[in-house]
């Protein structure tokens, strides 16, 4: 179990973050393409089955190039482990002691991983999994057979973002999302919740409940003020480790039903330039903070839309701006990967509120969305795509998009 | 011309004050607020261009955006349907000298702070009239209530509960009164609009907005420092922005208040 750190000292000088080693080929960022979506895939040869590992341009059984990128079963052995006293890395040279072992997987490869401090001396059975590191590279992680908060572990915590003794901004506390994203967050252990919401003069359904969740501040933040945002960041940025964006402004037009460009407008101010306003105050913070401890800065939240991948006619101009965050969040997220700040993106599809009123269901409830942060951050995934509908149209959209957009225009 | 050295003179030498009702245009300060699917007002919002920076070394300036119904402002007639095809309803084109009137300033700052809804009404108008004298024609009607005076909190300057808006406001004979037996230029209030917050239950809704501007008279929304004048006597100048076509716009109220 992870002790609660000690309250940080605010004369001393905060470490620099340093970052384990980013290189990866193109064909060895397969495994960080699947493992950014909490999946482990490893080469499999087309043509004589074998599983390869590391990853490689030709089967190192029968030559042949054609290697698929497959889900693989994540269980193997432990044939050795050890323990880490030097390195020349800087990562490594300022975590040390580290643990490492090399493990067999039961479906071939033998991989060097990291070792969760719960897994038993070689030999004994454990499982694998590909997780992103720091850099936003996946590395091979070993856990104890039986499912384990990698967070609790000194040195798996730093592969995740977990919540637990850290200060969080939610950023819109005003929706049904927002406030099970805070309770989830409460829950988990945060240190202490920032909670934002905009027009304070109005109150809002569930605005009681969430000033009595201990360790939750509500302040005035209205992500189309410049103003207002700049003034929070010198209030709380400083402090802020993780930031969770979920301001959202959606109205259920397309082009042609409303006149005037004032929704789509009001739609990228929040989505697109609120975005861009927050990273522009808070990020140069966090980017500061990445390696201040056991509670440093460790990730940015942007709840997007599934719409972000391929428009939806009839949500057209939300569509929109939700491509416009995801297309802004790509470059926060190499802006803040130098510092380790991973920035997860919550792909979702329909929500369950008022302005998906008309859309059937499934849709995703306000819980559902809190549990798919909550695990994002846990895990150390990048991409979330949580409900049915946004796993159907990310299938689709990543067999052949133009089918997708196709499909979506009838 | 006389008058008008005189006024200069009595600027100069103190005996004419003029005092700001004016409200300061920054991002905190409330907006209307329509139901959400409806088109909104822009709050109004403020974004740097340089500060003698990189963006531009020896000088500072913004960009600001806002509605024309943002912070104090004016609605002109056109901003209602009731006034839709009068002549010369739009900001740009109503004749300046209409920007200039006395002020006829009926307290009702005891009645607001009893009853948020307060609707201030032709009797009570009546009898101020017995007080302080006829209300003249061409004249600012100005409805004082304190209001202003929560702009610093707009959780109570808006007073929002879960059946709406709750500010004081004037009923519709109140207004039928002024602009067909007083013939005013317009009328004004401390709080977000010219009509009471639950003023969407009057008949006709909104009826300052209905019968004032349906006459091609004027509004003033958002004043401050009623309280700095006296019930007769002031003039104010209040001169919108020459928006083209305009429904209205955000302006520096004045009053001009001579000293006894």
């Amino acid at each position: 179990m992870l002790e609660r750190p000690k309250r940080k000292n605010p004369v001393l000088r905060t470490r620099l973050p340093t970052l384990p080693p980013a290189a990866r080929s193109r064909v060895a960022l397969g495994l960080t393409a699947a493992a950014a979506l909490g999946r482990f895939e490893l080469q499999q040869c087309r043509d004589c089955g074998t599983v390869q590992y590391p990853p490689r341009e030709a089967c190192q059984k029968c030559l042949s190039v054609r290697l698929d990128w497959k889900p693989q079963p994540q269980t193997g052995d432990l044939l050795s482990d050890t323990v880490l006293h030097h390195s020349n890395d800087l990562f490594f040279r300022e975590r040390l002691p580290w643990r490492l072992g090399l493990v067999k997987l039961d479906c071939g490869p033998t991989v060097v991983a990291h070792l969760h401090e719960r897994v038993a001396q070689a030999a004994g059975k454990v499982t694998v999994a590909a997780k992103l590191d720091r850099a936003g590279q996946a590395v091979m992680v070993a856990l104890p057979p039986k499912e384990i908060d990698m967070a609790e572990d000194r040195q798996l915590r730093e592969f995740t973002c977990d919540p637990k003794f850290r200060k969080v901004l939610v950023t819109d506390g005003k929706t049904a999302t927002g406030q099970a994203l805070v309770k989830a967050l409460a829950d988990a252990g945060a240190d202490l919740i920032w909670v934002g919401h905009a027009e304070p003069w109005k109150k809002f359904a569930g605005f009681d409940e969430l000033k009595a969740i201990k360790r939750v501040t509500l302040l005035p933040l209205d992500v189309t003020d410049s103003k207002n945002v700049r003034e929070l960041a010198a209030e709380v940025g400083g402090k802020v480790d993780i930031l969770v964006n979920n301001a959202e402004h959606h109205r259920a037009y397309g082009i042609s039903n409303r006149s005037g460009v004032d929704a789509a407008r009001a739609e990228m101010d929040v989505n697109y330039f609120g975005l861009l306003r927050l990273a522009q105050e808070f990020g140069p913070a966090m980017r500061g903070r990445g390696a201040d401890g056991l509670a440093s800065a460790t990730a940015w939240v942007n709840v997007l839309s599934i719409y972000a991948l391929a428009n939806f006619p009839s949500h057209g101009t939300f569509s929109a701006s939700k491509a416009a965050a995801h297309s802004l969040s790509q470059c926060l997220r190499a802006e803040l990967r130098p510092a380790g700040v991973r920035v997860i993106n919550i792909f979702p599809g329909p929500l369950d509120d008022e302005w998906n009123q008309l859309l059937p269901p499934p849709k995703v409830a306000p819980a559902a969305l809190a549990n798919a942060v909550l695990k994002a951050l846990r895990e150390g995934v990048e991409d979330v795509y949580p409900g049915d509908v946004a796993q159907e149209w990310l299938a689709r959209w990543r067999d052949n998009p133009k089918a997708l957009e196709k499909e979506l225009s009838t | 011309m006389s008058a008008l050295a005189d006024l200069a003179k009595g600027l100069a030498r103190g005996k004419i004050k003029v005092v700001d009702l004016t409200e300061t245009l920054a991002p905190e300060f409330p907006s209307i607020s329509l139901p959400p699917e409806m088109g909104q007002a822009w709050p109004f919002r403020i974004e740097e261009v340089s500060r003698y920076d990189e963006r531009g070394p020896a000088w500072y300036w913004n960009n600001f955006s806002c509605g024309e119904h943002t912070g104090t402002h004016f609605d002109a007639p056109i901003h209602w349907v009731s006034g839709k095809d009068l002549p010369n309803n739009a900001v740009d084109s109503i004749a300046p000298e209409r920007f200039i009137g006395p002020a006829f300033v009926v307290d009702c700052s005891k009645q607001a702070r009893k009853d948020p809804d307060f609707l201030l009404t032709r009797p009570f108008l009546v009898k101020w009239e017995k007080t302080h004298g006829r209300i003249s024609p061409r004249s600012w009607v100005l409805m004082r209530t304190d209001w202003s005076k929560k702009s610093d909190d707009p959780v109570a300057y808006q007073n929002y509960d879960e059946t709406g808006q709750h500010t004081p406001g004037p009923d519709t004979d109140a207004v039928r009164f002024l602009v067909e037996e007083r013939d005013i230029l317009g009328f004004g209030t401390e709080s977000i609009g010219t009509d009471a917050g639950q003023a969407y239950h009057l008949r006709p809704p909104y009826p300052c907005h209905y019968y004032m501007h349906g006459a091609g008279r004027y509004g003033l929304q958002c004043l401050k420092n009623l309280d700095q004048l006296p019930p007769t006597g002031a003039v104010v100048v209040a001169a919108p922005l020459k928006i083209k076509n305009g429904s209205g716009s955000p302006l520096r109220v004045l009053a001009l208040v001579e000293s006894k």
